[in-house]
């Protein structure tokens, strides 16, 4: 077969076959690959509300709501109900301030405001260093904290937290993170 | 050349990113682990195997003045197909090379073989060419991983035998330049001893 010259016409119709092609495999591919990603990123989030709040009864991303901050924006908060009884709030909060921009936290909140657990949901700070927020060694010396009583900074700024060696503005930014969900939570009237 | 010199030009004697110094960007990005590494090289492969089918069975009827933008177009439906097909099924990989998949696009291996080889071979040599290329690639992102893994954290493939941080500069970028480096070095003068 001879090379197909490069007329208008040639280059016109070979062009849109292509992407015609193409646009109908993707839509195909997108169609069944749809339901999977969206459970995917489901059991992510509930696995980490799972994380952050007592055992409960029933579906928190069902019940979600959402609550201003004082930003303008707003926060999504999780009950976690064990038989109609609220043991406690997982709060989807983040944070601007890491050292490479946003993180994603999801913090558990008892009812009365005390922290139960926090997981790391999104970040990209630097490898080794700030990365080391979503270990155990940093993020459970939160645990069973009440920010009404506890000082949410890092020591060096005057605070009760003990930050990461050499990551102090990731430090930083996850007790802002924290804060942000706390704030959030008692202006919204949740006790 | 025979189809097996052909298959096996990827590993050693054309490796894209020790010889050919092709497609460093994500190579450089990616490598911080060997696990990373080898996930990112096995996506490319899949690009570049069917990059290099579908436009070696189309290299006759694609003019040539289009035939770039109707490269890219094919090259840029397989990386999305393996984008969504990632975030279907392995999730966790996704998370760590999420940003580096739609990259794919503008490697230049990927067009590179198409331009070069694809669209001047039949589709069998086109298709053992891709898998060579593609398996060279995952290779050497591999064995740069490890390194990079075994210095910065200490453990490869997620496996720790030594305790302790490692030296952080190798998880970093410049660690991969300099790991990159060195390992070029020596390709450069096992191929001159050769």
């Amino acid at each position: 077969m001879a090379k197909t010259e490069s007329t208008f016409k040639n280059m016109f119709l070979v062009l849109s076959g292509i992407s015609l092609v193409a646009a109908t495999t993707l839509g195909f591919v997108y169609e069944k690959t749809k339901v999977p990603i969206e459970q995917t990123n489901l059991n992510k989030k509930l696995d980490a509300i799972k994380q952050v709040v007592p055992s409960f009864t029933n579906n928190p991303t069902d019940d979600m709501f959402l609550l201003p901050t004082d930003e303008g924006d707003s926060l999504e908060i999780y009950p976690a109900k064990n038989n109609d009884e609220i043991v406690g709030y997982a709060v989807k909060t983040y944070t601007n301030k890491g050292f490479s921009g946003y993180v994603g936290l999801i913090v558990g909140f008892k009812p009365e405001g005390s922290i139960i657990n926090i997981a790391v949901l999104q970040q990209k700070e630097t490898p080794g260093l700030g990365t080391k927020m979503a270990e155990p060694q940093f993020k459970d010396q939160f645990n069973g904290k009440n920010p009404s009583s506890f000082a949410m900074t890092v020591k060096k700024d005057g605070g009760q937290v003990d930050a990461i060696t050499a990551a102090t503005i990731s430090s930083r930014a996850f007790c802002d993170a924290i804060q942000r969900a706390y704030n959030t939570l008692q202006k919204g009237g949740l006790k | 050349m025979n189809q097996l010199q052909n298959f096996t030009k990827g590993f050693f004697k054309e490796n894209p990113i020790l010889v050919l110094v092709l497609g460093t960007c994500p190579t450089l990005a990616t490598t911080s682990s060997a696990i990373n590494g080898i996930g990112m090289g096995l996506a490319t492969t899949f690009v570049l195997i069917g990059s290099n089918v579908v436009i070696s069975m189309l290299a006759k009827i694609i003019p040539d003045k289009v035939r770039i933008p109707a490269f890219i177009v094919v090259i840029a439906s397989f990386v999305t197909i393996i984008d969504l097909l990632m975030q279907a099924y392995v999730p966790s990989l996704y998370e760590k090379l999420g940003i580096f998949i739609p990259l794919i696009v503008v490697n230049c291996i990927v067009l590179g073989r198409a331009e070069a080889f694809a669209c001047k071979n039949t589709v069998l040599s086109s298709l053992i060419d891709g898998v060579g290329m593609g398996l060279g690639f995952a290779m050497a992102l591999g064995i740069l991983g490890s390194i990079r893994e075994l210095i910065g954290s200490g453990s490869i493939f997620g496996y720790k035998f030594i305790s302790g941080d490692g030296i952080l500069v190798f998880i970093l970028a410049p660690g991969a330049f300099i790991a990159l480096g060195y390992l070029i070095a020596l390709i450069n003068r096992i191929r001159k001893a050769n």
